[in-house]
């Protein structure tokens, strides 16, 4: 076969289940925004007050599950943000601060309040751990009445202030309503664009790899602020609708059970999904009103529901209705390299260029895991790293990638001083790796697994994303068409739409080969990519590896398994205790008399 | 003026201190931060006032009553909410599954006992002004229970077990110890500890179903600020939290309080997120 015939094999390959996939995930949406539009037929004012709020909660919850389901941020007071758009929208519309101005005009003005104190709610994210985050949004609830509350010449203090009134066409119910639920489904696309984008793929990332998300060149702070400031400005945007709706507002509006059922919608509705959430705050909103005498128990039902779902149905209702998880899988498929394919991922690199470390040391407490080590790693070449358990080769790994900072020592990239630390640098450095544990995305697709490794090609920015501009839509279409190649190159290509946390564990290695490759790296760093492979599986994996070290890419190799460093490596060097112990040709390390004894045994 | 506030703020302090050992108890030996600790001190008060105002029973026979009563809620807590989750691989679900179930304890309370608060007996009836009971009782209990965990972890073979399991989990099970009895036990000794905070704070926090979300926050900053685990830590930031908290009450007012309250835990967190005496973050890669 032809090189060409493989090159355009990807291409098709993708088009077909891409195009189910789009008809398939669109379906569930219809239902919903089809009974929304038949609606208004029933003229029952009642019915317009219940979906008018189903249609404002899930203003803010599109928002929150960007925050909440995909980037796995616990964020449980959101109700603050409600608060202070109500608040925003219903003082700018009355006047009683600065002239007033038009309803309209106010919620956009609300909108950029809570696009800034999104942030401000959201930047204990970037430094706590989960509980310690979910209680500091925690207070943030609680503070936001209390100065609604007290600051009576603003907001009216307990006694309230009247919320904004809309100009005709939306001043009747059914007027406000086609509002609400136009502004919902501005909403739903938006929030499905940035989702099914690379900061969608990210932020999933950040919540289940984040080591490995960091790898792949993404900068965790400066993706959360994007989302938060998105969040908080649909979340106060819901709040002045939500004024308008209950036409007078105190601080007793906004309880902390709103934000109860904000989150929980997200959860019963399912991580990391757009469908799942919209349905589950239908269901929330919907509840009380249909069992009316349970009206008191309704937080204790959404209390209940939480805990059944996150005990029992971890997926949520997405997971439920996603018929694709189930599909079975061929159960004697093989891993097979197409080394060819690596020509239209991977440039041809030609000049030489090198990787060195010199005399780096490293100490945790009294240990000394890396005693002045001089290593350089050279373009087109495979470098192989052995020695015994402890003997500092994962913690090289973890020094060049940026994890680690050395107390001394100097690394430099093609000439040039290579900064210690920042690991989410090192992807634009050229610099990509793998994990001794594969690092990946259970929920997510095998291609977008991958895809996540091409983070740093993608140009456009947020706002493009979220409007699904053509600029993004071309760089989507050339990051599939990558990925599939990476797959491809790998041999895993007929998995590309299966979830990730149904492959072997040999699967996911060369998946994780696959996502590095995305970054078309000058220099791969692979730790123990053979481990629980077959012996098959592990020359497949020799010849793959030796292919991409023949498209100039320098490839710096940890690995136990003797043979295969001794087959595919141009340059051995061992360690023991953190020291260079030997180096050479695989050749002379094979007789080298001290690694015979301390760890080839012989 | 200065008395009454050092002797509120002392009270409160002692509370939320006993708050935040309760956290460290149950985290000691599941690594688990449950959103229940604050309830079950909003639930030693309940069943304090429910125990001794409704039903009349003498305080002696209310007290064990009471801690029986929540100790049963911790371990009820264990069951429902943490061990299940501990077999999961996403081990941060237990966030959501100690929040579901505190949710679940607040709203029964507030259907079953009212939304309003009800008033809690005195004790002792001994002392009066700033040298109240409702002072000093607290802050006499936290320094009991404080001493009395010390004596437990150091000088007795179950303490010592908790200490292991909390130090290393894997090694101390391959010692043969029975960690998922130990972690019951450890469950019904927070809902004990708890319970004895909002019975010796019943006085000034009363029996109010509210008390738990109050009580979760604010017994969680100390456990913040004082590093994980550490109950001394918990005690001194506790006490510290309360003094400032009531000096802030006075200085600018109930609402800026809680703001300044806020404020502080935010900016000392994330200058050190370990707390201030806590240790340092594990490895990730």
């Amino acid at each position: 076969m032809t090189s060409m015939s493989r090159a355009a094999r990807p291409e098709a390959v993708i088009r077909a289940p891409a195009k189910q996939g789009m008809i398939g995930a669109l379906l569930p949406f219809v239902v919903p925004f089809a009974l929304a539009l038949v609606l208004p037929f029933s003229a029952n004012d009642y019915w317009a007050l219940i979906a008018t709020r189903a249609a404002i909660y899930w203003v803010l919850v599109s928002g929150l599950n960007l925050v909440v389901g995909f980037a796995g941020q616990l964020a449980i007071g959101y109700v603050a943000l409600l608060t202070l758009g109500a608040y925003t929208t219903s003082v700018l519309a009355a006047g009683n601060v600065l002239p007033p101005i038009p309803s309209l005009a106010a919620l956009l003005a609300a909108g950029a309040v809570g696009a800034v104190f999104g942030v401000v709610v959201g930047l204990p994210a970037l430094r706590l751990r989960t509980f310690y985050f979910a209680m500091a949004t925690l207070g943030f609830a609680t503070i936001v009445t209390q100065i609604a509350l007290a600051w009576q010449g603003v907001t009216g203090g307990g006694i309230g202030i009247s919320g904004p009134t809309f100009p005709a066409p939306f001043d009747s119910p059914w007027g406000f309503y086609s509002l609400c639920v136009g502004i919902a489904a501005l909403c739903t696309c938006m929030s499905a664009n940035v989702a099914h984008s690379r900061f969608g793929r990210a932020l999933i990332a950040i919540r289940d790899a984040e080591v490995a998300a960091e790898a792949s060149g993404i900068f965790k702070p400066r993706l959360l602020i994007l989302v938060f400031i998105f969040a908080g400005a649909l979340a106060a945007v819901a709040g002045g609708l939500f004024a308008s709706l209950q036409t007078y507002i105190t601080p007793d509006a906004f309880t902390f059970d709103l934000s109860i059922l904000f989150f929980i919608s997200i959860l019963i509705g399912g991580r990391g999904s757009i469908i799942g959430p919209l349905l589950g705050t239908i269901l929330l909103t919907l509840l009380p009103e249909f069992a009316a005498p349970l009206a008191s128990w309704s937080t204790f039902l959404y209390a209940a529901l939480l805990l059944v779902i996150v005990l029992a149905v971890p997926g949520g209702i997405a997971g439920l209705i996603d018929t694709r998880r189930r599909e079975r899988l061929d159960s004697d498929r093989k891993v097979q390299p197409h080394p060819a394919a690596l020509g239209c991922l991977l440039p041809t690199i030609r000049e030489d260029r090198s990787l060195t470390l010199e005399n780096i040391a490293l100490t945790f407490g009294a240990v000394r895991a890396i005693d002045g080590l001089d290593l350089a790693v050279e373009s087109g070449r495979v470098h192989g790293l052995i020695g015994p358990n402890g003997s500092g080769k994962t913690t090289t790994l973890n020094v060049i990638s940026g994890y680690y900072t050395p107390q001394q020592g100097r690394m430099t990239l093609a000439g040039a001083p290579l900064p210690f630390g920042r690991p989410h640098l090192r992807s634009e450095f050229g610099i990509a790796r793998t994990f001794q544990t594969p690092r990946l995305v259970g929920e997510a697709t095998v291609i977008e697994n991958v895809m996540i490794g091409g983070t740093i090609n993608g140009r456009t920015t947020f706002a493009e994303a979220m409007l699904s501009l053509p600029r993004h839509w071309r760089e989507e279409k050339a990051l599939a068409q990558d990925a599939h190649a990476a797959l491809e190159s790998v041999g895993i290509a007929s998995l590309a739409h299966v979830h990730a946390d149904r492959l072997q564990h040999s699967e996911l290695r060369f998946m994780e080969i696959a996502r590095a490759l995305m970054a078309r790296p000058a220099f791969l760093l692979l730790d123990e990519p053979a481990a629980g492979l077959s012996p098959d599986e592990i020359v497949r994996l020799g010849q793959l590896i030796t292919a991409i070290s023949d498209q100039g890419t320098g490839v710096l190799l940890v690995e136990h398994h003797a043979d295969l460093i001794f087959d595919i490596c141009d340059h051995v060097t061992v360690l023991n205790l953190g020291k260079v112990l030997a180096e050479g040709t695989p050749a002379d390390i094979r007789v080298h008399k001290e690694v015979v004894s301390a760890y080839l045994g012989g | 003026m200065l008395a009454s506030i050092i002797a509120s703020g002392l009270a409160t302090g002692a509370v939320y201190a006993l708050i935040g050992i309760t956290y460290n108890t149950m985290f000691a030996t599941s690594r688990v931060m449950s959103f229940t600790a604050g309830q079950l001190g909003m639930l030693g008060g309940v069943f304090g006032s429910l125990f001794m105002v409704v039903w009349g029973l003498p305080s002696l026979v209310a007290l064990p009553l009471a801690l029986l009563g929540c100790a049963a809620v911790g371990v009820v807590t264990e069951f429902l909410a943490v061990r299940p989750v501990l077999k999961s691989l996403d081990k941060h679900l237990y966030v959501l599954s100690t929040l579901a179930l505190a949710l679940m304890i607040q709203q029964v309370t507030a259907i079953k006992w009212g939304t309003e608060p009800r008033p809690f007996p005195r004790l002792l009836d001994i002392g009066s002004g700033v040298l109240d009971e409702k002072f000093w009782l607290p802050v006499a209990t936290c320094l009991l229970v404080i001493a009395a965990l010390e004596y437990l972890y150091r000088r007795t073979l179950v303490g010592r077990a908790f200490i292991a399991i909390a130090e290393d989990n894997f090694a101390a099970r391959a010692l043969g110890l029975p960690e998922r009895d130990l972690r019951i036990a450890s469950y019904a000794l927070a809902g004990a500890i708890g319970a004895l905070a909002g019975f010796a704070g019943g006085e000034l926090l009363l029996a109010f179903f509210a008390n738990g979300p109050l009580l979760s926050f604010y017994g969680f900053v100390p456990v913040a600020l004082g590093g994980l685990g550490n109950n001394r830590g918990a005690a001194i930031a506790g006490l510290a939290l309360g003094l400032f908290q009531q000096a802030a009450n006075f200085l600018v007012g109930g609402v800026f309080a809680s703001v300044a309250v806020f404020s502080v835990f935010i900016v000392v967190l994330l200058a050190a997120p370990q707390g201030l005496l806590g240790a340092a973050a594990a490895r990730r890669v």
